[in-house]
């Protein structure tokens, strides 16, 4: 354990954490908190990007700011709920890190696992370090039989058709460097999940070292989120736009 | 070069190949007029297998889930004697 933390957090190296949130009140505090727990010797701010939650997310924030600092947690909202790309563009402009980790606001994913991309991403001079649900140390909870299955139906699709050298195409929790993020999102114009496949695939496609870490996925939303035959069309229409423009 | 044309070079590669086999007559024709046939059959049936296999090795994490409201306790605990408001309406 101790050997864990002398070697992470290099401390010449930051780490920029963007975080969208949307009616998140809760889950921003205890995600901050993990993060605090779990990256204790490391150099990092965290981005929150408020799309104007009506729940009062943006309060929750400030008081956060109150109790880590103002350094550290940056609230940098919008007015409305935009989308995701822009989301991370919007909250690009302000990260002065070397490095850019995006995740999830709704606790799916674990700050705990923050140390292991840092990790990784110091052995091998990655430009990108994604985590993946579908290696045998990550996992997923929280998915029915249905949902499993459209899942693998729709990884073993997209690994056919694109070749794309990840085995976690949708995922969005993933760590860069930040002049590597910057340079694949100007080039996606795609929205929602299929905006983070075209993200590593145009990365791939560049040329851009990609490693993986197993992360576990801990669905608690799922249930309220029903995967619909207008989601599978958006995905297919997203692979074939995928196959002929990367 | 962009993926799909990578792609179409394969296919392209593939039927020339197809037609060769026709052309020359090594394999009886009616067998090789099948052959297509048979490729997009073996690639369905291909998907379909690592459709299956991987939904049976599919990873699941369920302590993940109980590990996760053991933090999310913790962290309530913390904020809420730290002066950020945990309630979640």
């Amino acid at each position: 354990m101790a050997d864990e933390k002398e070697n992470i957090g290099d401390k010449k190296y930051k780490y920029s954490i963007i975080i969208p949130t949307y009616n998140e009140r809760l889950n921003i505090a205890i995600i901050v908190y993990l993060i605090f727990k779990h990256l204790r010797d490391v150099d990092f701010e965290i981005i929150v990007v408020d799309d104007g939650s009506p729940d009062g997310t943006q309060d929750i924030v400030k008081q956060l700011q109150q109790l880590y600092g103002e350094d550290r947690i940056l609230l940098r909202a919008r007015a409305k709920k935009l989308g995701l790309g822009t989301a991370y563009i919007h909250g690009l402009k302000y990260a002065t890190g070397d490095f850019v980790v995006i995740m999830d606001a709704d606790l799916s994913h674990h700050p705990k696992y923050l140390p292991s991309f840092i990790k990784k991403q110091l052995e091998t001079d990655a430009s990108i370090v994604t985590g993946t649900r579908y290696v045998k140390d990550g996992g997923v909870h929280g998915w029915n039989l249905m949902r499993k299955l459209t899942s693998r139906g729709a990884n073993v699709l997209a690994q056919t058709l694109l070749w794309p050298g990840v085995s976690d195409l949708t995922g969005s929790f993933r760590l860069y460097k930040k002049l590597v993020l910057e340079d694949v999102i100007s080039s996606c114009v795609s929205k929602g999940y299929v905006f983070q496949m075209e993200m590593i695939v145009r990365a791939s496609r560049k040329g851009y070292q990609i490693e993986e870490v197993p992360i576990t996925f801990v669905d608690r939303v799922f249930g309220t989120s029903k995967l619909g035959g207008s989601e599978i069309v958006e995905y297919l229409k997203g692979l074939v736009y995928l196959l002929l423009t990367t | 070069m962009k993926h799909v044309v990578k792609i179409l070079s394969l296919l392209v590669a593939v039927s020339a190949f197809w037609i060769a086999l026709l052309q020359a007559a090594i394999i009886p024709r009616s067998h090789t007029w099948l052959l297509p046939i048979y490729f997009v059959v073996s690639l369905g049936c291909y998907g379909l297998l690592m459709v299956g296999i991987g939904l049976m090795q599919f990873p699941t994490c369920p302590r993940e889930a109980v590990l996760l409201q053991h933090d999310i306790t913790e962290a309530k605990d913390f904020l809420s004697a730290n002066g950020v408001d945990v309630r979640s309406d």
